[in-house]
């Protein structure tokens, strides 16, 4: 097993490639009285059309969440139950690019990573079942269609993109997953559910020799074959300028997109991961001269705050929050931009935010959950999250500035809106 | 590397929880006062002005820019309600000195500034800045009312102010919009001056620093808190069962209905009830989740929870509007089986070790820590998480029954959609 020191952070990593291609990662974190292991596979919302067997197929929206909620189902009852038996607090989610089944427990770690890694490698369904989920996640869908966070950001991807699949949401809709069948849901799960396209990551003081053996005894020997996967031939101009939409909120609530040009695999990808955080702080941050000036000027509140996301062809910054004047707020966060690349960032300001990044990044290494899917990330996209503060080193001024430069521009915006009814 | 909670002055307490393990260390400051009507909204208001500025940091900006350069140290203003008490504060968090890449130490600025938040803040003319007051007034407002955001925190919100109308418990943690809409900025630095020298004050510390380091550094960054005669904390009242349920229903316009239901506890073996809970509706593994939502598909989430300092659970569920009346009944159903002991025992096992899960890892969260010990010292307890294991590990089928016995049905909220309601 190989094991890798990250001084400057204080933590360590075991890691080995099984033969079947399963990559297995251990954190050890002493101290601590919880352990946690996290087991994902390279498959989430976007993945709709891919290639089997030589033949493209097309598959609902929101089957990578259907399947994950129909997982925990064996044959012998529920996989939930076993674990809480073990007082284990197992859940999973699926995000856009990966599904992660997980689990946190003080005792009987062992025996829960046992069950953890049979009922994800093993599926179970029966058309009664798969049926009968559709109440259940009907009622998710319904349940998230009533939240305007939920609405006013699948909106906003809606107008920045015209053919990504980040377009739709992730758990598809009430009628797509009317069209999911036992039988689709076995595929996906054998073109996807494959070792060598999964990676089980456990932090914790636990035996790295222990989960290795144990993931070599459980799951298949061999490993499946690359699936391509088909997202769409995503242009550079957005899809639509804006959208507004009406809904019981207690006051207007928006977002601005910006559609970002994305990044290539490996370090590339970490290094603009980077780069788009530290520019949101500076363009936006809570300590950005535009902060504090819309803050005075009350056109926004402490909901205001931005982020940078990147997913699989595709990368966007976005801000927002409750604003009375959306619109004012939208076009003094491009005349931010449009000056910072003016004038050039201050020197002094740019260190005080990467300063304040570090620590921040720093920080995330006390959650366990955290740790895992950052590490899941860089090994779907080929970096090692722990370099970051080798990778702060290597950013500079310039490189923030040029980010600015290409993608918060007018052209690339969108303005997407939630509005209470007029009284 | 044991707890300790020692006073330090006056009604000024510190809790220590040292820990090695974590990247970063806690502060805390949470003045203690009992909830009332007519004083939350101001009380949740006073932290939220003081964040603005202080006399050395004077506005939003260089407060910011101190933070950034303590690499990113955060202090957050808190409003919680333990019992029937409102705790108000601030929590700051900042990346221990083992990894401050010049070795800086962090403790000593950030207890300053803290000291500085509570004790030296920014005013004009012996009152808080008129600009802050306003638009923090304005926040709290827009704060109390977009709670309607969130249906599903709204319905609890909602069933919890209807059953326990009249009583501290119903006042929601922000106070509610008629008084937050009334506040002044005179009276809101009185009440000020009134909080930081009558109130109890609450210190916690978790990091790596050894505890007279940390005496020292909170007793130097509070050194100019006035001290006068402090009052008590509130020791939550029993809530009077009501003898006909009752029973509240609401229409907007919504696509899920969301169905609530609250019970009193007529039992003070609190171990027990904590334990009936969780197999109720307080795990993944529980009746209601397993019943309810998995078996017969009546809902989205079912869930309960036990409110220790009150006697109370209640149960929150997003439901289909035309499934009100079997969710309702189904939901009652689960609570009988518990009551005639109609368990298995995996049930009591897994709902055990679900709690002694959650005992055994509260020490691996610097949050949930500090939140544990404020609500214990708001409620004047003093138990351990391992003391509350050990009471769990005692339990006996038994007294779960028993206990259960008592929790009868007060209150029904139901929300529903426009359409329903035609």
């Amino acid at each position: 097993m190989k094991q890798s020191f990250y001084k400057r952070i204080g933590e360590s990593i075991y890691s080995q490639r099984l033969p079947n291609g399963l990559e297995v990662r251990v954190v050890p974190k002493p101290g601590y009285a919880k352990k946690y292991a996290f087991f994902a596979t390279c498959y989430g919302g976007m993945d709709t059309r891919f290639c089997l067997n030589g033949k493209w197929l097309d598959t609902p929206a929101g089957i990578a969440h259907y399947l994950e909620h129909k997982m925990f189902d064996t044959k012998e009852g529920n996989a939930l139950q076993e674990l809480a038996k073990n007082g284990a607090e197992p859940n999973a989610f699926t995000s856009n690019a990966m599904t992660g089944y997980y689990f946190d427990s003080t005792d009987h770690f062992e025996e829960n990573l046992e069950i953890l890694l049979s009922f994800v490698s093993v599926p179970y369904f029966t058309e009664e079942s798969v049926a009968k989920e559709q109440g259940i996640i009907g009622q998710e869908i319904r349940m998230i269609e009533d939240n305007p966070d939920w609405q006013i950001y699948t909106r906003m991807l809606e107008c920045l993109y015209s053919s990504s699949p980040a377009r739709t949401s992730i758990a598809g809709t009430v009628e797509s997953i009317s069209h999911i069948t036992a039988e689709t849901l076995y595929d996906c799960h054998k073109a996807f559910y494959t070792p060598s396209n999964m990676i089980l990551t456990v932090v914790g003081e636990v035996d790295p020799v222990h989960v290795v053996d144990l993931a070599k005894r459980i799951l298949p020997r061999e490993g499946g074959p690359v699936i391509p996967r088909d997202y769409g031939d995503e242009p550079e101009t957005i899809a639509q300028a804006e959208t507004s939409r009406t809904m019981e909120v207690s006051c207007p609530q928006f977002l601005a997109g910006f559609k970002c040009r994305p990044a290539g695999e490996g370090e590339d990808y970490m290094r603009l991961s980077v780069i788009g955080d530290i520019a949101c702080d500076i363009l936006l941050g809570d300590s950005s001269p535009l902060y504090l000036r819309l803050y005075d000027q009350g056109l926004i509140n402490t909901s205001f705050g931005g982020s940078f996301e990147m997913m699989p062809g595709i990368a966007y910054l976005y801000a927002g929050g409750d604003s009375k004047d959306a619109r004012t707020v939208a076009a003094e966060i491009q005349k931010e931009a449009d000056r910072l690349v003016r004038e050039g960032i201050d020197e002094a300001f740019y260190q005080q935010v990467t300063r304040a990044a570090f620590g921040s990044n720093l920080r995330g290494l006390n959650s366990f959950e955290n740790i895992a899917v950052s590490l899941t990330e860089g090994y779907f996209h080929g970096y090692d999250p722990f370099r970051f503060p080798e990778v702060f080193d290597s950013i500079t001024k310039e490189d923030v500035t040029a980010f600015l430069r290409d993608n918060i521009r007018a052209e690339r915006m969108v303005l997407s809106e939630i509005v209470p009814p007029q009284t | 590397m044991e707890v300790t909670r020692k006073k330090l002055a006056d009604g000024v307490y510190l809790t220590c929880l040292p820990a090695r393990k974590f990247k970063t260390s806690l502060l805390s400051a949470q003045f203690v006062t009992p909830l009332r009507k007519e004083t939350a909204a101001a009380c949740a208001l006073l932290p939220a002005v003081l964040r603005r500025g202080t006399v050395t940091y004077p506005d939003m900006g260089s407060l910011a820019a101190r933070l950034d350069r303590l690499y990113g140290a955060r202090i957050d203003y808190t409003v919680r309600k333990k019992g029937e008490n409102q705790c108000v504060g601030f929590v700051a968090s900042f990346i221990d000195d083992s990894f401050t890449p010049g070795g800086e130490k962090l403790l000593e600025p950030v207890a300053d500034l803290l000291g500085e938040l509570v004790c030296d803040p920014a005013t004009r003319h012996g009152r808080f800045v008129p600009a802050y007051f306003e638009s923090e007034k304005t926040n709290l407002i827009d704060a109390i009312r977009s709670l309607i955001n969130d249906k599903r925190d709204y319905a609890d919100s909602r069933l919890l102010r209807e059953m326990c109308a009249g009583e501290p418990y119903g006042v929601p943690r922000l106070g509610d919009e008629a008084e937050a809409e009334r506040l002044q900025p005179k009276k809101l630095y009185a009440l000020y001056q009134e909080l930081i020298s009558t109130a109890r004050l609450e210190l916690f510390y978790s990091g790596s620093a050894d505890r007279r380091r940390v005496e020292q550094a909170l007793l130097s960054a509070f050194s100019a808190l006035p001290r006068d005669v402090v009052r008590d904390i509130a020791i939550p009242r029993d809530h009077v069962a009501r003898q006909e349920v009752l029973r509240i229903e609401e229409a907007m316009d919504v696509t899920q209905g969301k169905l609530g239901m609250g019970f009193s506890c007529g039992s003070s073996d609190t171990a027990a009830l904590l334990m009936g809970n969780t197999l109720f509706g307080g795990s993944s593994n529980s009746k209601l989740f397993l019943n309810v939502r998995e078996k017969l598909s009546l809902c989205y989430y079912a869930s309960s929870l036990y409110h220790r300092q009150k006697g109370l659970i209640t149960v929150s569920s997003g439901i289909e509007f035309d499934k009100f009346q079997q969710a309702y009944e189904e939901i009652l159903a689960q609570l009988e089986a518990i009551r005639k002991g109609d368990l298995e025992d995996w049930e009591l096992e897994g709902a055990k070790s679900t709690l002694l899960n959650a005992y055994a890892s509260m020490g691996d969260s610097q949050g949930k820590l500090e939140n544990f010990y404020l609500g214990q010292a708001a409620t004047g307890q003093s138990e351990t998480p391992e003391m509350l294991a050990q009471q769990v590990r005692e339990i006996t089928p038994e007294r779960i029954f028993e206990a259960m016995g008592t929790v009868t049905l007060d209150t029904v909220y139901f929300l529903k959609g426009k359409e329903a309601a035609e």
